[in-house]
């Protein structure tokens, strides 16, 4: 364990953090909230202090290995967040610090399961802040970092390995630097062009940023108690809804479109697959909610919303889904299990995976009966390496034991089931609200302080895809060789 | 620019790390996905997994838009189905490794038919460098310049040597003969040294200059050791039939030992003149059987390194006067070193140099190129030739006036058939052929060696 070049690279995390919190403290200043901008003024000279202590010497050895990327990538998330708490708890608006911490993992981790029971009363400045972080965290902070300053000796492949979500990560171009510039590149014009959609639809900027922000990230932290349903408009419903499916989509494939290479993208099975499992659960639902809402324009786009919202595990709401009829329910409670596809902003286990789960299901049941048979999992036409198959597998195993232990753990705070259990989900999954008491008009005050904590650690478990997390508390991992 | 290479071997390998190092965007492709995922984790170039040859896998490696291919798998007729391939996609330059003597012959047909734009053949290279090193035995290495105009010798300075504990600035006036030294391994450091530098016993020092004067100034300094007459050679592979034939052709005789009888028939098929034994090179008593200890030199080119080592150890406590051995692995070359073994050749090494010397050159079609590159030094020292284009915009100034960076040293300047050592009243002339030393890597252009 190179532990000191780990210090490192975690010092020039806080240093971009500081840079990162200059936006909300800006915003701060234009509403004239003096309070609130000088609690991020402080939050700053914390965190560039801690930055330039562990700056302050470049380390010799900058080799990273497989072990120092994950350390890297887990460590950063969770200090990133604990100073990023900061200004919540330095104003006051979120007196303790638990909570504050909770509100801005679900911030980084794009989850927007929020512990506010009342939204608008909170400052501008935070407000920003809080949304903003989805933003950041959406892309994956690491991989920002990358297109600055070049992390590790050649070697960064780790740390983009650990922080990009999917079963198999590549790189569109030979350079580490040039891929994530082109990544966060598509990311920041999809990003404008929502906010410049959301102004047409009257939408005043501040609303619209934060909101773009929140679907960009599939997050879903809005500024109002009641969401997106407090616009009462459905073409600000329709862009929201269009543009979570699209930040839901692969990233490398809006590369491949860029390049003129159609057929490739409508060649991808995820993204088939993808688009097939959304519109059979808007079908669905459309009908089963019919009867509640009698148009059935109405009842569709709020099948649609609702659909884009979990499965690509943003969380906006425009209606309780709360009390939709038990089918619907549980169909939203299934997608947010899939999650989005690999290589987007999404969480859950991803479609890819899901596909490479059920293509490994149907090989395994065909050599029942063709025992001697010899059969090549493909995705996309490409044969998947053994490796990558058995480790999709290995993931869903320590998934739902992770899920599992959760539940267990949090059912000690006395919830019903379905509440648990969908914070749980929610969590995990980096979706935000569940059902019952998280429902979308509820939130996740009512936990204890270790439930609160422990969910946290659910979400960055979730949008690390599980082994970063996990490995940071392996022994092994620390050993100096 | 956007190199693409095909096969991961240890050619390939070094290539991909010594391109990508140099700024390049690099793609590999390879038929192993064990071999991709391991260089992109430790190098940071897109690997693609499948048949380099096949033109589906090239558009995704992005060839058509590519500067250059090279093609090092280890047949050669998959790797000229990849030139062709990627230049009738469109790739601007194509390099292949070809290694079989017998396309070696239809060389010219190849780059013009095939549109190669350069064929390697790294046994072929690793003969030439052996062969010059067998004829010029007192230095470790030789690398010319200039078409030989101007050579870079290595030596180490034994204790007791006249050059012990003698400052550079004597040197000259001492043995009446004008050298330059470049480079100075002193233990772990690499110098650049300057006038008022002190050698000392265990140096190994680098001397630049014409090959007369370098075999005068040896036989000053005492340093000189006759030319090899009589060599043995362990090992009977391509690279040791390359040599055969060179060295058999200046008369030198040679003796080949190997443990294949076919390959030890193929061989004397192929050269009747050489002395061809059938046997286990390894063992004591045939190589004194076969008059180890009465050869000028000793070169082990067997297959395996370790055997190698063991082998030119062997050689060297006999008293052989020059020992030669062949290295595959780099990461192996310190030691080797270290075990007191200082003739090193690595063909991998040799041909990757040649193909960054291209590369180089390819890079700047305009101002002065590089026409010749080594890497001293395992690689932390390169010593570079330029040609001046008339648009160099210090010519005729003098070179006490110029701001050289730190670091780095004009080791020569070649003027029509002239080499000249250059001091400070020397100024560089249009058309000049100038030979830098320096351990600053990526120098691409004359202009930047000034400050």
């Amino acid at each position: 364990m190179n532990r000191r070049m780990v210090v490192y690279i975690l010092g020039q995390m806080l240093n971009a953090e500081a840079l990162l919190l200059l936006f909300p403290t800006a915003v701060s200043f234009l509403y004239r909230e003096q309070g609130v901008a000088f609690a991020f003024l402080i939050t700053i000279a914390a965190t560039v202090a801690f930055g330039a202590l562990c700056t302050f010497r470049r380390p010799q050895n900058r080799v990273i290995y497989a072990r120092e990327g994950f350390a890297v990538v887990a460590l950063s998330w969770l200090v990133l967040s604990a100073f990023g708490a900061l200004p919540f708890w330095l104003t006051r608006e979120i007196p303790s610090y638990v909570d504050c911490f909770f509100e801005t993992v679900s911030g980084f981790t794009t989850t927007g399961a929020s512990i506010l029971t009342e939204v608008e009363s909170l400052s501008r400045g935070l407000l920003f802040w809080r949304s903003f972080t989805h933003w950041v965290g959406g892309m994956g902070v690491l991989v920002f970092v990358m297109t600055v300053i070049p992390l590790g000796d050649n070697r960064s492949m780790h740390i983009l390995r650990a922080e990009v979500p999917g079963p198999m990560v590549g790189k569109l171009v030979p350079r580490l630097k040039s891929t994530a510039k082109i990544l966060y590149g598509i990311y920041i014009v999809m990003t404008a062009i929502e906010v410049v959609l959301l102004l047409f639809g009257g939408m005043d900027l501040y609303d619209s940023l934060v909101h773009s922000f929140g679907t960009a990230g599939t997050g879903g932290f809005s500024v109002k108690n009641a969401s997106i349903g407090a616009y009462q408009s459905p073409y600000i419903e329709w862009v929201i809804a269009i543009f979570m499916l699209l930040f839901g989509i692969n990233f490398n494939l809006y590369f491949f479109l860029l390049l003129g290479k159609i057929r490739t993208v409508l060649q991808s099975d995820e993204l088939r697959c993808y688009l097939g499992i959304v519109g059979a659960s808007i079908a669905v639902i459309a009908v089963n909610i019919l009867p509640m809402y009698q148009k059935l324009g109405v009842a569709v786009r709020h099948a649609a919303f609702q659909v884009s919202s979990i499965i690509t595990t943003t969380g906006y709401a425009t209606v309780d889904f709360n009390g939709w009829p038990q089918l619907s329910r549980t169909i939203l409670v299934v997608l947010m299990f899939f999650g989005a596809c690999a290589g987007s902003t999404g969480g859950g286990l991803k479609i890819a995976r899901l596909l490479l789960f059920f293509r490994t299901m149907r090989r395994d049941l065909r050599r029942m009966l063709h025992p001697h048979s010899v059969e090549v999992v493909m995705l996309d036409g490409k044969p998947v390496p053994e490796d990558t198959v058995a480790g999709a597998n290995g993931f869903f195993l320590v998934y739902s034991a992770i899920a599992l232990v959760t539940v267990l753990l949090i059912s000690v705070d006395g919830f019903d089931f379905e509440t648990n259990f969908t914070a749980m989900a929610a969590c995990l999954n980096n979706i935000g609200p569940g059902l019952g008491m998280v429902g979308p008009t509820g939130n996740f005050s009512a936990f204890s302080d270790f439930s609160k904590l422990l969910l946290s650690f659910a979400m960055l478990i979730g949008r690390l895809e599980v082994f970063p997390m996990l490995l940071i508390f392996a022994p092994s991992v620390w050993r100096r060789r | 620019m956007k190199i693409i290479v095909v096969g991961g071997g240890k050619i390939g390998e070094t290539l991909v790390e010594q391109l990508a190092k140099e700024g390049h965007d690099l793609v590999l492709i390879d038929n192993q996905q064990a071999v991709i995922e391991e260089t992109e984790n430790r190098l940071d170039v897109m690997g693609i997994y499948g048949n380099g040859a096949s033109h589906l896998v090239q558009i995704e490696a992005g060839v058509p838009k590519a500067d250059l291919l090279i093609a090092v798998t280890n047949s050669d007729e998959l790797n000229m189905l990849c030139c062709l391939v990627a230049k009738k996609l469109g790739a601007r330059h194509t390099i292949a490794r070809i290694r079989n003597p017998e396309y070696n012959d239809q060389l010219v047909f190849l780059r013009e038919e095939l549109g190669l734009s350069l064929a390697i053949n790294p046994e072929a290279a690793a003969a030439g460098e052996l062969f010059r090193m067998l004829r010029f035995p007192s230095a470790l290495k030789i690398e010319t310049f200039s078409r030989g105009r101007v050579e870079l010798a290595e030596v180490r300075l034994r204790e007791g040597s006249k050059l012990d504990g003698l400052y550079l600035h004597e040197l000259s006036k001492k043995f009446q003969v004008k050298v330059l030294v470049c480079v100075v391994q002193r233990g772990e450091q690499v110098l650049i040294p300057t006038g008022d530098f002190r050698l000392c016993a265990g140096d190994k020092i680098s001397i630049a200059a014409g090959p007369a004067e370098i075999e005068r100034f040896f036989r000053a300094a005492g340093l000189l050791k006759e030319e090899a007459h009589s060599v043995m050679i362990v090992g009977g592979g391509r690279i040791a039939h390359y040599l055969c034939r060179k060295l058999l052709g200046i008369g030198v005789s040679v003796k080949i030992i190997d443990t294949d009888p076919q390959r030890c028939r193929h061989l004397c098929e192929q050269m009747p003149r050489a002395m061809i034994i059938c046997g286990d090179g390894t063992k004591q008593e045939l190589l004194f059987e076969e008059g180890l200890e009465r050869v000028d030199a000793f070169v082990s080119l067997t297959g395996l390194d370790e055997q190698n080592a063991i082998l030119s150890m062997f050689a060297a406590s006999r008293g052989v006067g020059k020992v030669i051995t062949k290295v595959s692995r780099t990461s192996l070359l310190s030691l080797v070193e270290s075990a007191g073994l200082e003739s090193v050749i690595s063909p991998k090494e040799i041909t990757a140099n040649q193909i960054v010397r291209y590369v180089r050159a390819m890079q700047n079609s305009l101002g002065s190129n590089v026409e010749t590159l080594y890497k001293l030094v395992g690689g932390r020292v390169e010593a570079l030739e330029f040609r001046v284009k008339p648009d160099f915009p210090h010519i005729g100034t003098p070179l006490k006036d110029l701001t050289l960076k730190p670091n780095l040293l004009l080791a020569c300047i070649t003027r029509g058939d002239r080499a000249i050592l250059p001091g400070g009243g020397d100024s560089i002339a249009a058309d000049d052929r100038v030979v830098v030393v320096t351990t600053n890597q990526q120098l691409r252009d004359l202009s930047d060696i000034l400050l």
